[in-house]
């Protein structure tokens, strides 16, 4: 087999000096009754040309990126990926490195860790994050363990519209240590409505969960909401599922929140139909013990030399095993590495400038279409890069109308919210030219 | 003040998972053994409960942190926690280099003077320990 | 045959130590529209205090530069036991990025995603082949998430029997992440130990095993190495007592194409896409970790779950007992389109050699080292073989120090201290990946070593001195811990 380096005569010549005369021998130590007798029923095997022939047919059978015009965001969002970024982390002493946990061998990745760690303080106002997280999803389990453990109360409210998919694997991974999710619906403008929610805090509740932007695309009034978790003693979540916003967008820290957490996939991370992304948490110094996943910190060897480490490595399970703030083992390495690279590569003006343009094609859009007679905005409010388009049709039928087109014309809202059969939502990033949002408008228009 | 490093110090009581107690009165100061320190490492944060926390003989009062392990601390007597060791938030070390003096974790109000009858003394820690006790 | 590594001159400074105001790497598309009206001032920052400012050309020479900081899997041998540290094949890179398959959004319906569909649903198909189990999900991100959800499903099928069950057995042999994991799905952990074999006791389990014990977390072989031989009397016990067994999947290299664990009564597993099936390991992440269950766990799977209908590939959560979902999506789709690259690539009788051969190098290995280094258990070993540093202690020398002078001869070392039953644990997995001059390679290295350790042990003890920063003082980076850079320097640096 071509990965294998061993010729047959060497495999012989290792046989030789343990004595054996078989290799299957080796396997004498599994039971004769579960040793296959037969080759595993699989594909014969393929050579390079047509294992990369036979994948080329099956990514070929999904939608065609370039004769398509997506506005489809929702949790994954489609962004421009500088060329530099791939060609760095093709690079192998970076993809086929592993944990550095032996820090002498491996102080590229520390590094660049660390300044993954800094950047991402440095946009959400945060003291300290982690080396990452699986996904958004799992970090926003990750921030409410952590309020749970930090403030010994039960009760989390989830305050306005946080991503569905982000609360059905919430409530997959913290249901069982008796932790109660209370949902508080959000007011007529879409955000949250700040007496509301204050009104449901209580001396039970660990913390105060607000996406920013949320999931219909409305930015949340942040200070007042934070300022009522710390009166009754919680702990205010931030929910970021499209970091781009961070670039103009306040920094949640500087609003009062106590952990920043969510999706970095927009920061050169491809769509890749959902994974792998690129979960982070930021947290206040006071929470800094309690942080699940990897840290790094700097040392300094005996020859004084500055060098970076993984640290408060007690917190993990390798070491806590049930005690452990979590179980995870990992971080998203090469996802974060992108990140890394991207946002060093846009640079505080690029970033900036990346979150405007989001947000000017975006109040574009919004202006061509609600032109089309018909159609309505639910939440007028401030937005960034998404929103709700209210149509006088069932959305799923225009949908599948303008797919045929090439056209994917955002998310209906159905699948999420079943009584909401008319609504869109539209998202538009940098990667959606002038014409494509003009032909969107022309293209509705001509379905309703 | 810095007591003599001799391992098993004899005006001392033990419990078995390696805390000292120096009991003067009604009150007693806490801390881990020389042996306990070298089994973990470097000590970089003890984590210790607030004053007037009342204590169970036997019942995990906190924890201490070194760079590779974590191991908790367990009340030697029942009390109440008069005071804490701030310093040790600074300078956790003071736990390696002096157990029995600096490195002083916490003192304590006795509530039930006839459990220090249960502690080891100098000579039954220091069986204990050579005998591979955990 | 040595790797020279000489290290860079000068440290390479931080991003934000070179960054220079009014720098940028690169321009966002040309927008020629109207602009919007401004947000409130509340809602928007100033700059972003602190963040780089770099040309395109800085930042390709930083992290090119730090590149070289680090030691790779594809420069030399990198033995670190149960992790599995294989060859990546490039066409696997090339495959994940096929425009079809990188730029394919999650939301997207199922008519235009068939092709990723596909793949995912011939995934699971390739997994029950190889593992002998009934059923997969792809949804989580790595092995210790898999655990979760594994144990999860174990719960889940507990309650719907009327008695979710308190305890999970584990052996004191286990990987940190299994109690963990179990107890984040609420149960108690009991350590089961081992026996001088380094093997489950099966007296011991058979005594323990009541009808509040929901699972025992096994890994097989163990992370000594050893086949458990009585795991077919192992999953008898727990069944005959209503639990289940649930198989830590990491060490699957040493049987693959050889055996299979739904064959052994096995009734959920993980398996760690980033070891056996080769996808890379990346600094650290991205993994997957697919979980198989029996037919028996097969309706608590994650959903959504890849079905077929008349129309084609879809998507369905319509699985009313299923545990819920782990992944905000289905999961690491770039590694699971890899994955099953590798498997074609393989076939039966490639999945095959690799067992053959990563045992086989395994067992090289522990010949020629051993009477060298202590072997702590005489078991037979499979892909892994543990050390330990017993004979060098009367020079003063441990695992650790044995592990710094490896580097030194070029070798990254294998993994230490663990498992935790063994005193100065050194446990080395070669895979099927090495070929005899590297094996020889690296033993030449380890007899030095050892030799070092009684000619002249102080360069074993102060090492490594070849790499670009020598042991760190991890102590005191606990004590006061810098985790970033600051604008205000002070703020910075450690005491």
């Amino acid at each position: 087999m071509r990965y294998i380096p061993s010729s047959p005569a060497e495999r012989r010549k290792l046989l030789q000096v343990l004595g054996l005369d078989s290799i299957d021998r080796l396997f004498d130590t599994i039971p004769e009754a579960f040793r296959l007798k037969r080759p595993l029923d699989l594909p014969p095997a393929l050579p390079e040309a047509d294992l990369v022939q036979h994948l080329s047919e099956l990514s070929r059978k999904n939608l065609d990126p370039h004769s398509s015009a997506q506005f489809l965001g929702a949790g994954a969002y489609r962004h421009f990926i500088p060329a530099i970024v791939d060609h760095l982390i093709s690079r192998a002493e970076f993809y086929s490195s592993y944990t550095p946990y032996q820090p002498e061998f491996s102080q590229g990745t520390l590094q660049s860790i660390f300044e993954f760690q800094t950047m991402i303080c440095q946009l959400t106002g945060m003291d300290a994050a982690n080396a990452s997280l699986y996904d958004g999803a799992s970090a926003l389990a990750e921030g409410i363990l952590l309020a749970h453990r930090a403030k010994r109360r039960q009760e989390i409210l989830i305050a306005g519209f946080v991503h569905p998919e982000y609360l059905k694997v919430v409530r997959t991974l913290v249901t069982t240590l008796g932790i109660e999710l209370k949902m508080i619906p959000a007011g007529e403008s879409g955000a949250c409505d700040v007496d509301r929610v204050a009104g449901q805090l209580t001396g039970q509740t660990a913390a105060v969960v607000i996406q920013m932007p949320n999931f219909v695309g409305r930015l949340e009034d942040i200070a007042p909401l934070a300022q009522a978790a710390h009166r009754a003693g919680a702990v205010c979540i931030v929910v970021v599922n499209e970091a781009v916003s961070l670039g103009m967008l306040e920094a949640p820290g500087n609003l009062g929140a106590d952990v920043v957490l969510g999706e970095a996939q927009s920061f050169g991370v491809p769509l890749s139909y959902g994974g792998p992304y690129l979960g982070f948490m930021g947290v206040r110094m006071e929470y800094v013990r309690e942080l699940p996943g990897r840290l790094v910190g700097q040392a300094k060897d005996a020859q004084g030399r500055d060098g970076y480490v993984l640290t408060l490595a007690t917190r993990e399970q390798h070491i806590r095993r049930e005690k452990a703030t979590s179980n995870i083992c990992t971080n998203q390495g090469l996802c974060m590495l992108a990140a890394t690279i991207f946002m060093a590569t846009l640079g505080k003006q690029g970033m900036r400038e990346l979150a405007l343009q989001n947000r000017s094609r975006t109040e574009y859009a919004k202006a061509a279409l609600i032109k089309i007679p018909g159609c309505k905005l639910p939440y007028p409010g401030p937005g960034f890069n998404e929103f709700v388009l209210e149509l006088p049709k069932e959305a799923i039928a225009v949908h599948r109308q303008l797919l045929g087109k090439g056209i994917v014309a955002g998310l209906p809202l159905e699948r999420y919210f079943p009584e909401r059969k008319n609504d869109l939502l539209i998202t538009v990033t940098e990667t959606n030219s002038r014409n494509q949002i003009d032909r969107l408008a022309k293209e509705l228009k001509g379905a309703l | 003040m810095t007591e003599s490093k001799t391992a098993f110090p004899n005006n001392l009581r033990y419990t078995k998972e390696h805390e000292w107690v120096r009991v003067e009165g009604t009150v007693g100061t806490v801390g881990i053994t020389d042996y306990a320190q070298s089994e973990l490492g470097d000590v970089v944060f003890v984590d210790l409960p607030e004053k007037g926390r009342a204590l169970v003989a036997g019942e995990e009062l906190g924890t201490i942190e070194s760079v590779k392990a974590v191991s908790e601390i367990y009340a030697p007597l029942s009390g109440e926690v008069l005071e804490v060791n701030e310093s040790l938030r600074d300078h956790p070390e003071r736990v390696n280099g002096d157990p029995y003096g600096e490195g002083w974790l916490l003192r304590v109000k006795i509530t039930q003077p006839s459990e220090t009858e249960k502690l080891l003394s100098a000579e039954g820690y220091k069986s204990h320990v050579e005998e591979g006790g955990h | 045959m040595s790797v020279e590594r000489i290290p860079p001159k000068r440290r390479e400074g931080l991003l934000f130590e070179k960054s220079v105001a009014g720098k940028r790497g690169c321009d966002v598309p040309l927008w020629d529209g109207p602009e919007p009206e401004a947000l409130s001032p509340s809602y928007l920052r100033g700059e972003i205090p602190g963040f780089p400012e770099l040309s395109e050309r800085e930042v390709v020479r930083h992290f090119t530069r730090l590149s070289k900081l680090n030691y790779a899997n594809d420069e030399g041998l990198y033995p670190l036991g149960s992790c599995t540290m294989k060859y990546n094949p490039k066409v696997n890179e090339k495959i994940a990025r096929l425009e079809g398959f990188g730029e394919a959004h999650p939301l997207l319906p199922p008519e235009a995603a068939q092709g990723c569909l596909q793949v995912m649903a011939d995934l699971e198909r390739y997994l029950c082949e190889i593992t002998g189990m009934d059923a997969f999900t792809l949804q989580p991100a790595a092995g210790a998430q898999g655990e979760f959800t594994g144990i999860k499903m174990v719960r889940a099928y507990h309650e719907s029997r009327g008695n979710p069950r308190q305890v999970v057995l584990i052996p004191d042999s286990a990987h940190g992440t299994n109690p963990a994991s179990a107890h984040l799905c609420g149960y108690r952990v009991e350590q089961i130990a081992s026996d001088e074999r380094g093997c489950v006791h099966l007296g011991f389990l058979k005594e323990r095993m009541r009808d509040d014990v929901a699972v025992l977390m096994l890994t097989n072989p163990n992370t000594l190495g050893v086949f458990e031989p009585e795991i077919g009397e192992i999953c008898r016990v727990l069944h005959q007592g209503g639990g289940l067994v649930y198989l830590d999947g990491a060490n699957l290299n040493a049987f693959v194409g050889v055996a299979r664990p739904g064959d052994m009564g096995v009734d959920v597993m993980h398996s760690n896409l980033h070891k056996t099936f080769s996808t890379p390991h990346g600094g650290g992440g991205p993994g997957s970790g697919p979980v198989g269950v029996k037919d028996t766990l097969a309706r608590f799977l994650p959903v959504p779950r890849v079905i077929r209908d008349e129309k084609g590939w879809r998507l369905s959560a319509d699985f009313p007992e299923s545990i819920g979902k782990v992944h905000s999506f289905f999961g690491n789709f770039g590694m699971h389109a890899r994955a099953v690259a590798y498997i074609l690539a393989n076939g039966a009788q490639g999945l095959r050699e690799i067992a053959e051969s990563a045992v086989l190098n395994a067992n090289y290995l522990r010949k020629r080292l051993e009477g060298v280094y202590h072997l702590p258990y005489t078991s037979p070993s499979l892909h892994e073989v543990i050390f330990s540093d017993k004979y060098l202690e009367k020079h003063g020398v441990k695992t650790l120090d044995v592990a710094k002078r490896l580097m030194d001869y070029g070798f990254h070392p294998p993994t230490i201290y663990f498992p935790l039953i063994v005193k100065g644990a050194l446990m080395i997995e070669p895979t099927e990946s090495e070929g005899i001059e590297d094996l020889d390679a690296f033993v030449d290295a380890m007899l030095r070593i050892a030799e070092e350790a009684a000619e002249d042990p102080e360069v074993v003890r102060s090492a490594p001195h070849t790499t670009p920063v020598g042991r760190l003082d991890e102590a005191a980076a606990a004590r006061r811990p810098v985790l970033r850079w600051n604008t205000d320097p002070e703020k910075s640096r450690p005491d």
